[in-house]
């Protein structure tokens, strides 16, 4: 029987209490349990850091099969326990796509072999994210990886019939459906946020209502045929606010915003370094405004990284040569820290909502995003808030280093991360 | 002045104005029976070719040939680049092989800002051409242009362009010429317009520092230089416009749209010219038409380019010393 107990942890920020966990579960949550409930335990004192529910990413590329050379499910769970995560759920653009049971069940048994996080397989909507004809949905929620989050992440589902198909069978058994809203001929040649910035560096434009125009027609006929509709990495003003329309009119929609687009705008472009190339695109200080309020009034319901590891290469060249995409499970909880917790929109208990609780009602996972409180099961973040530090990629667990935060200060450091009671970080290293 | 050259806007007008006025010495050498001068002697410049662009290739050959300076042409077709070599491993094969400067050339946009800025390469860098983003040594051909015909090459030395009135018409959207030509007017004091359909003024213009119309025609009385880009046939593919004849009826300039600019005012085009669609025959023939021109300028403001970036302190051109006796 393992015992641990950390003491004088804020509970989601609040007073310094004691946390008792055996094997997998919290057993006592309290003040003063040395004594009584943890005899023989690991004793891990917390000096009044914040104790958060493990986090969960609805949004991760772990590349693996295919891009081994960017990531793999073992580097990227263990990027994910650094970053206080204690589940993932793994993108379907694979090589190849996890748009059968096979692929989404192997890529579920290596997570659960390598043990740092769990991992959650998220099924292609169509077959080869094609776009065309659907991929067997059914089979993959009935495999082992029992796949209820479908997506064809890095493609929009642009036709409008297959959307709406595919919207209605996954009801069937609950599942959802996350789009990647980019209407694609609007964006032929897209590089960058479609405005001052883009006018100027002649880089072809990116235009916010490429986004708006697909998040509309979608919340649409999620009405009109009754499904819900998850919206992935929200990135505009525009669509936060068809997101609440929509949300005020009763549908069934839930959206996320990544940490990158809380923190950086299409200025950072003018560097032309492909380290701040990602899709979609950095946008405007207004949007990043608006991005944050409506993660705080919760109209954006989630954080969600969009991790995205990406070989040197594919970064050190010139723009247009450059490949989309930041690397995010961990800085993702610092970014947050900076940009919704320093500027008083969120409270810890909000944080926990927002990139725990939230994430995984949406993606149904089970024993995660729960109450810190006794009987749950123990997943845990411990993080130094206090902390302050420079960003340095060379200390990453992710194979790759595409962070555009190298070198910046953020606050907030993950000490612990707890899965199911063991300890996949230890005092800021992996264990 | 900074070390590279990458964009019009790094330029200051003192930087500019010093630019022309060494340009219009460099000229001064072409009038001369030997038009070289032993300026970069010894040193080597690499033109660093990733587009076809024979025009602008040559300009800088002959601009560096004139100065004296070793030449090596590196064109990406049927060199590694098309076997899959990066830039990164381009530039450090140059850096290996000891070049004193180089001209970039490239499709991409920011492609010899990554060049100057990366740490690839320590020789300074001249942007010869990016993507849709910047041209400056054409944008500093054309001020020169101005600056000869609109005030005189005696009288125009140490001045700017300011109060003059430049019209540029066509494709801005996809124009590294209008770019940097916007960039530089407006340092030399300039009042830009920009004339084009909608569909081909950028998103986000309303920052740039100059006026834009849709109405040639309304423009065309106030300006003392209309230029003219190129407009590429495939864009009416991509419904920028409906057809070739409709772009020409609105937007091209012929002898009777001409006949509506001031006496004195210039034609330019940066070449090459699609005769028939954005200008007729009529007017590229004509008197007032800059084209020919612009070409022999180029190389003088190339020379001044690489002089100033790599010559260090000695005077471009030795004078005869009779004036001091």
């Amino acid at each position: 029987m393992s015992k641990i107990l950390i003491r004088g942890a804020r509970v989601l920020g609040g007073e310094p209490q004691d946390v008792v966990i055996v094997d997998e579960t919290i057993t006592a949550v309290g003040t003063d349990l040395t004594v009584s409930s943890a005899e023989g335990a690991q004793v891990i004192e917390a000096g009044g850091q914040v104790l958060l529910p493990g986090l969960v990413d609805l949004h991760t590329h772990l590349r693996e099969p295919g891009r081994e050379d960017s990531e793999t499910v073992l580097t990227g769970t263990q990027a994910a326990a650094s970053g206080g995560y204690t589940a993932v759920f793994a993108m379907a653009n694979t090589f190849p796509v996890a748009d059968t049971a096979g692929v989404v069940e192997q890529v579920y048994r290596l997570g659960r072999e390598h043990g740092y996080c769990d991992v959650q397989p998220i099924g292609a909507v169509t077959v080869g994210l094609e776009g065309k004809k659907l991929a067997e949905l059914g089979a993959m929620h009935e495999s082992a990886a029992g796949v209820t989050v479908f997506s064809d992440d890095g493609k929009c589902v642009h036709d409008a019939v297959i959307m709406r198909r595919a919207l209605e069978y996954v009801k069937a058994f609950g599942g959802v459906v996350a789009q990647h809203a980019q209407e694609p001929r609007l964006t032929e040649g897209a590089q960058m946020n479609e405005g001052i910035v883009s006018a100027e560096l002649g880089l072809g434009g990116w235009p916010a209502v490429a986004e708006e125009s697909i998040i509309a027609r979608d919340v649409l006929l999620a009405e009109h045929v009754g499904s819900r509709v998850h919206i992935c990495h929200l990135s505009t003003a525009g669509s936060v606010e068809i997101v609440r329309w929509a949300k005020s009119r009763g549908i069934d929609v839930t959206a996320e915003v990544t940490p990158h687009h809380l923190l950086l705008t299409d200025e950072m472009v003018r560097t032309y370094n492909p380290v701040y190339k990602v899709n979609p695109p950095l946008r405007t200080e207004r949007d990043v405004m608006a991005l944050r309020e409506a993660l705080a009034d919760g109209t954006i319901d989630i954080v969600a990284t969009d991790h995205a590891p990406h070989p040197h290469e594919d970064k050190d060249c010139e723009w247009a040569a450059a490949a989309m995409g930041m690397v995010g499970l961990e800085t993702a909880l610092s970014v947050v820290q900076r940009t919704m917790v320093e500027t008083g929109l969120l409270d810890w208990a909000g944080v926990a909502d927002r990139m725990s609780v939230k994430p995984a009602q949406i993606g149904g996972a089970a024993g995660h995003g729960r109450p810190i409180s006794a009987g749950e099961p123990a997943n845990l973040t411990l993080l130094d808030s206090a902390y302050r530090g420079e960003v340095d990629p060379a200390g990453f667990a992710s194979r790759s280093r595409n962070t555009p935060y190298e070198g910046r200060e953020l606050p907030g450091r993950v000490t612990h991360t707890f899965l199911r009671g063991r300890a996949t970080v230890v005092d800021g290293k992996l264990a | 002045m900074k070390r590279h050259l990458i964009s019009a806007a790094d330029l200051t007008r003192d930087d500019a104005v010093l630019i022309l006025d060494t340009a219009e010495e460099m000229a001064r050498v072409a009038d001369r029976p030997i038009k070289k001068l032993p300026t970069l002697r010894g040193r080597t410049v690499c033109n660093l070719f990733f587009e076809d662009s024979t025009r602008t290739r040559i300009s800088f050959e002959a601009a560096e040939k004139r100065l004296s300076a070793d030449v090596i042409n590196f064109a990406a077709k049927g060199s590694s680049v098309s076997k899959g070599e990066s830039l990164k491993d381009t530039a450090q094969t140059l850096e290996a092989m000891g070049v004193d400067a180089v001209v970039i050339r490239h499709s991409a946009s920011g492609a010899p800002y990554r060049l100057a800025t990366s740490g690839w390469i320590d020789a300074p860098v001249i942007n010869a051409g990016d993507g849709t983003h910047q041209h400056p040594t054409q944008a500093l051909l054309d001020a020169f242009t101005m600056r000869r015909r609109l005030i005189g090459p005696d009288a125009g030395l140490g001045q700017d362009l300011g109060g003059k009135r430049i019209t540029l018409v066509g494709d801005v959207l996809h124009s590294r010429v209008a770019r940097s030509n916007v960039d530089l007017l407006h340092t030399l004091g300039a009042e830009v317009t920009l004339v084009a359909p909608p569909t081909l003024v950028p998103v986000g213009v309303e920052t740039w520092p100059c006026e834009v119309s849709y109405d040639l025609d309304s423009v065309l009385p106030k300006s003392d230089a209309v230029m003219m880009l190129r407009v590429q046939r495939e864009r009416m593919n991509a419904a920028f416009f409906p057809t070739e004849r409709e772009y020409s009826r609105r937007y091209g300039l012929d002898g009777h749209r001409m006949a509506r600019m001031p006496e004195h005012a210039l034609v330019m085009h940066p070449g090459p010219m699609v005769r028939g669609m954005e200008i007729t025959a009529e007017v590229a023939d004509s008197e007032r038409c800059t084209v020919v021109e612009q070409v022999t300028n180029g190389v003088s403001v190339r020379m001044a380019v690489l002089y100033l970036l790599l010559g260090g302190n000695e005077p471009a051109v030795t004078h005869p010393r009779t004036e001091e006796k």
